[in-house]
C-alpha cells in the first residue's frame, strides 16, 4: 500500500511495504497523552530511520520509522515498524487526532496495518491523570507495554511508584524510563523483541476496567490503581515555578518575550546572511564551472541558467530555515513556547486567532514554508487553518530582493524622519506593515465567516521547563530540512523546466526564439489586456527582470510592489499548504483570494498614483 | 452526572446565588470545582485535563492583562481564557476541603 493519491507531493511512502523484501513486519504503535515524551521515545527507538507524512486525507501528522533492533536478538528476520500516533487523552473521537488514533488502533486506517503491539507512554510525574488513558488502551487487548516516562524527574522530585505492582494490577509489563536521557530504553526493545517473536503472552488485567464514557470514574479508577502501586506524586517543579515568576512576570514577562522575538528575528536575518551569501556564491561559481565544461547548447542554458540557479535559489534559504527551526525547537522543547503563546494570546484573540498562532506567523517573515509547517503546534484545526491561510501575507525574505530592486529604482531617498530614516526605508517598512495588515484583516474575515470557531475553548497546557537535548534538536533540523528541500526543490524544479520550455520554444531554424515570439511571450501578450490597468506590460507579466527598470511607470512600480505584497507567487508555499491541509481545496481558495486581492489593490494603486493625487 | 449536589449545611443556597466561578477566585486561593456549565463535549475535554467536579483548582500566574490565566489542577498547569474559567462553577467555600 505504498501508492499515494498523488505522487508528486507525497513522496513519502505512507506505510512500509515489507512484502517485496520477504520480511515479516511487526507493527508497533506508540500512544500517549500530549507532553508525555512520545516523540522523544520515537526518536530514541528509530533514530534517523523515520519518515514524516500526513495520515491520508487529514491534517494529522504521521511518523513512521523502523526500530533499531538488535539483529542477533530478533528472530525470523522480522522488521519492527513503529507508528507514532498523535497525542490524545482519550479515544473518544471528538477531534481529528482522536479519530486517527482510533482508526489506526482498529486497523481501519488505509495504508497502516493493525498494530501487533502497543507502547503506551505516560508521564509518571503526573501518573494519576495520565493513567486514565490506560483504561481504553488495555480494553483493546493487544500486547501493551506501559511506559512510565520522566523517571529522572520523578526521582529528583521525590516521587515513587512500584512498577512490579503496577504491572500486576494492569496485567501488562511496565517500564520506568527516561526517554530524554535514554535510561531504561533497553526494556522497550526487549518488549518489542518479545512481541515480534510471539513469545509475549497476554495476561488479563487484575483490576476491572471502568466504563470508558464516565470520565470521573475513569479518573477515580486511575487514582485507585496509582494508590495500589504505592504511587507518590513528586513535589511541584520548583524551578518551573521560579522561572514562571520571571517569564510570566507582569512587566518582565512581556519584555523578555519581545527580546526573544527580536532576537529570533535578528538572527534569522542577520545571522543567516553570511551563510546565505556564501552558499549563493558557491552555487554561482559551480554553475560557471559547469558552463565551462559543457559544450554550448540550449540544454546547457537549461541546466545552468534554469535548473542550477533555480534550485540554488531554494537552497540559499536553507541556512535561514535551519536557524528558524533551531529556534522553534529550542523554544518548544524548553517549554517557553507555551509561555510565549500565553503572553501573545490576548493580542492574537483580537484578530480572532490565538496565542499559538504567534510564533508561526513571526516565522513567516523568514519563509512561509517552515511557518506553515510550524502551525502543527496549534491543536484547534480552524485556528491552524486560519494561520496557514494568512501566513503567506507576512513579508517573507524572498520578497525582499524584489522590493529593494523596485524601491531603489523608483523611490527617491529623501529624508523622512531625520537622517537615518529615509523615504526608501519608509517604503520598505510600509510594505511590511501592508502585509501584516492584510494578514490580520484576512484572519478576522476568515474567523467571522467560514472558519468561525467551533466552540472549542482555548486550552493550553504549561509543561515544566526542560533542557532541550541536542539529539532531539538535531533530529528535528534534519527532518525539517529534508521536508523543505523535497517540497520546495521538486516543485521549483518542475516550474523552472516548464518556464524554460515556454521561453525557448518554438524553435526557429534550430535557434531559440526572440522572447517576444516564444510561448512565454505569447502568453504575456495574451494577458497584457488584463494587467495593463495595473500599469504592467507583457514583459512584466511574465516576470522579465530586466523589464522592471525599463518598462515600469511610477504608478506601475508602486502597483507592482502592492501586487507582490499580496499575491501568492510561491509554488513551494502552495505545495506545503496542500500537504498540510490534505488536499487542493485550501491552496486553491488561498491562491484565488490572494491573487484577487493583489489585482484589485494594484489596480487601485496604479490609478491613484497616475491621477497624481500625491504630487 | 456533572451536577454534584451542594449540601454544605443549613442555608445553602441553590447554586448560582452564592456560587463563585473559577474566574472570580483570587490568585493562589484554592477552590473546589462543583460543576462545569459548558456543553457536554467541551466539559469532557476539560475533565480530561483534570477539571473534574470535586477536584481542587488553584489559580496561578496570568498573562499580562489578566488573561489567560494558568490554573494548577490535578498535578499539572493548564491555561484558560476568562470566558472558559467563568463557566466553571466552584463549591461554596464553606464546603471546600
Amino acid at each position: 500500500m505504498s501508492e499515494c493519491h498523488d505522487c508528486g507531493a507525497c513522496a513519502v511512502a505512507v506505510a512500509p511495504s515489507p512484502l517485496h523484501k520477504g520480511l515479516r513486519t511487526h507493527v508497533v504503535a506508540i500512544i500517549g497523552p500530549p507532553n508525555s515524551g512520545k516523540s522523544t521515545l520515537f526518536n530514541r527507538l528509530t533514530g534517523l530511520r523515520q519518515k514524516v507524512a500526513n495520515f491520508p486525507g487529514v491534517t494529522v501528522e504521521q511518523r513512521v520509522g523502523k526500530a533499531k533492533m538488535d539483529k542477533a536478538k530478533t528472530p525470523h528476520h522480522s522488521e519492527v515498524v513503529l507508528v507514532d500516533l498523535p497525542g490524545v487523552y482519550s479515544l473518544n473521537p471528538r477531534s481529528e487526532d482522536e479519530q486517527v488514533t482510533r482508526d489506526v488502533l482498529a486497523g481501519t486506517m488505509p495504508g497502516i496495518p493493525k498494530p501487533d503491539a502497543l507502547l503506551l507512554i505516560l508521564d509518571c510525574t503526573n501518573l494519576g491523570r495520565h493513567l486514565v488513558l490506560a483504561a481504553p488502551i488495555l480494553s483493546l487487548k493487544l500486547p501493551t507495554l506501559v511506559i512510565l516516562n520522566m523517571a529522572d524527574d520523578l526521582k529528583n522530585r521525590g516521587g515513587h511508584v512500584d512498577t512490579a505492582e503496577l504491572a500486576n494490577e494492569l496485567g501488562s509489563p511496565v517500564a520506568l524510563i527516561s526517554a530524554a536521557k535514554g535510561q531504561g530504553v533497553e526494556k522497550v526493545f526487549q518488549f518489542m523483541e518479545g512481541t515480534s517473536a510471539g513469545t509475549t503472552s497476554l495476561a488479563p488485567p487484575r483490576v476491572e476496567l471502568p466504563i470508558l464514557q464516565d470520565i470521573p470514574r475513569c479518573r477515580q479508577w486511575a487514582h485507585d490503581i496509582g494508590t495500589g502501586a504505592a504511587y507518590r506524586a513528586p513535589a511541584p517543579p520548583i524551578w518551573t515555578r521560579r522561572l514562571d515568576s520571571v517569564f510570566l512576570h507582569p512587566i518582565a514577562g512581556p519584555l523578555i518575550f519581545l527580546m526573544v522575538v527580536a532576537g529570533v528575528f535578528q538572527t534569522i536575518f542577520k545571522g543567516a546572511k553570511p551563510l546565505m551569501d556564501g552558499l549563493q556564491s558557491l552555487i554561482q561559481t559551480s554553475g560557471q564551472g559547469i558552463e565551462h565544461i559543457l559544450p554550448p547548447s540550449i540544454f546547457r542554458s537549461l541546466l545552468v541558467d534554469g535548473i542550477w540557479s533555480g534550485v540554488g535559489a531554494v537552497i540559499v534559504f536553507l541556512p535561514q530555515i535551519l536557524l528558524l527551526f533551531l529556534f522553534i525547537g529550542i523554544l518548544e522543547d524548553s517549554g517557553y513556547l507555551a509561555r510565549a503563546a500565553l503572553i501573545a494570546d490576548r493580542t492574537m484573540a483580537k484578530f480572532g486567532l490565538q496565542g499559538k498562532s504567534f510564533i508561526p506567523l513571526i516565522s513567516a517573515y523568514a519563509c512561509a514554508v517552515p511557518a506553515i509547517m510550524a502551525t502543527r503546534t496549534i491543536e484547534n484545526k480552524r485556528d491552524r487553518l486560519a494561520t496557514i491561510l494568512i501566513a503567506p501575507f507576512m513579508t517573507c525574505s524572498a520578497r525582499l530582493p524584489v522590493y529593494t530592486l523596485i524601491i531603489a529604482a523608483f523611490i527617491a531617498d529623501r529624508p523622512l524622519l531625520g537622517h537615518f530614516f529615509g523615504m526608501q526605508a519608509g517604503a520598505l517598512l510600509g510594505l511590511y506593515v501592508l502585509g501584516f495588515v492584510a494578514a490580520i484583516a484576512t484572519a478576522r474575515l476568515l474567523k467571522s465567516s467560514i472558519l468561525k470557531s467551533e466552540r472549542v475553548p482555548f486550552v493550553l497546557e504549561m509543561p515544566p521547563y526542560r533542557w532541550p537535548t541536542l539529539r532531539s534538536l538535531s533530529l528535528r533540523l534534519i527532518d525539517r530540512s529534508k521536508v523543505f528541500l523535497r517540497r520546495a526543490g521538486t516543485v521549483i524544479l518542475l516550474v523552472i523546466v516548464v518556464l524554460w520550455v515556454l521561453e525557448n520554444l518554438p524553435v526557429k531554424n534550430g535557434q531559440p526564439p526572440e522572447i517576444g515570439s516564444s510561448f512565454a511571450g505569447m502568453i504575456g501578450h495574451a494577458v497584457e489586456p488584463a494587467i495593463k490597468p495595473l500599469g504592467f506590460n507583457w514583459k512584466i507579466g511574465i516576470g522579465l527582470r530586466e523589464a522592471l527598470r525599463s518598462d515600469l511607470t511610477p504608478g506601475g512600480a508602486v502597483a507592482l510592489l502592492v501586487f507582490f505584497a499580496f499575491a501568492m507567487q510561491c509554488m513551494s508555499t502552495i505545495a506545503v499548504v496542500r500537504r498540510e491541509t490534505g488536499g487542493w481545496k485550501w491552496p486553491a481558495i488561498q491562491f484565488a483570494y490572494m491573487t484577487f486581492l493583489a489585482y484589485v489593490c494594484a489596480l487601485i494603486t496604479n490609478q491613484v498614483v497616475r491621477s497624481g493625487i500625491f504630487t | 452526572m456533572l451536577q454534584m449536589s451542594v449540601n454544605s449545611g443549613p442555608g445553602a443556597a441553590p447554586h448560582g446565588a452564592f456560587a463563585r466561578t473559577l474566574a472570580q477566585l483570587p490568585e493562589g486561593e484554592a477552590g473546589v470545582l462543583d460543576h462545569l456549565d459548558l456543553p457536554d463535549d467541551i466539559a469532557r475535554r476539560l475533565m480530561e485535563l483534570g477539571f473534574l467536579p470535586g477536584h481542587i483548582i488553584v489559580p496561578a500566574r496570568s498573562a499580562p492583562g489578566g488573561e489567560p490565566r494558568v490554573y494548577r489542577v490535578d498535578g499539572s498547569e493548564v491555561a484558560l481564557r476568562r470566558e472558559t474559567a467563568s463557566r466553571l462553577i466552584l463549591r461554596p467555600s464553606k464546603g471546600a476541603v
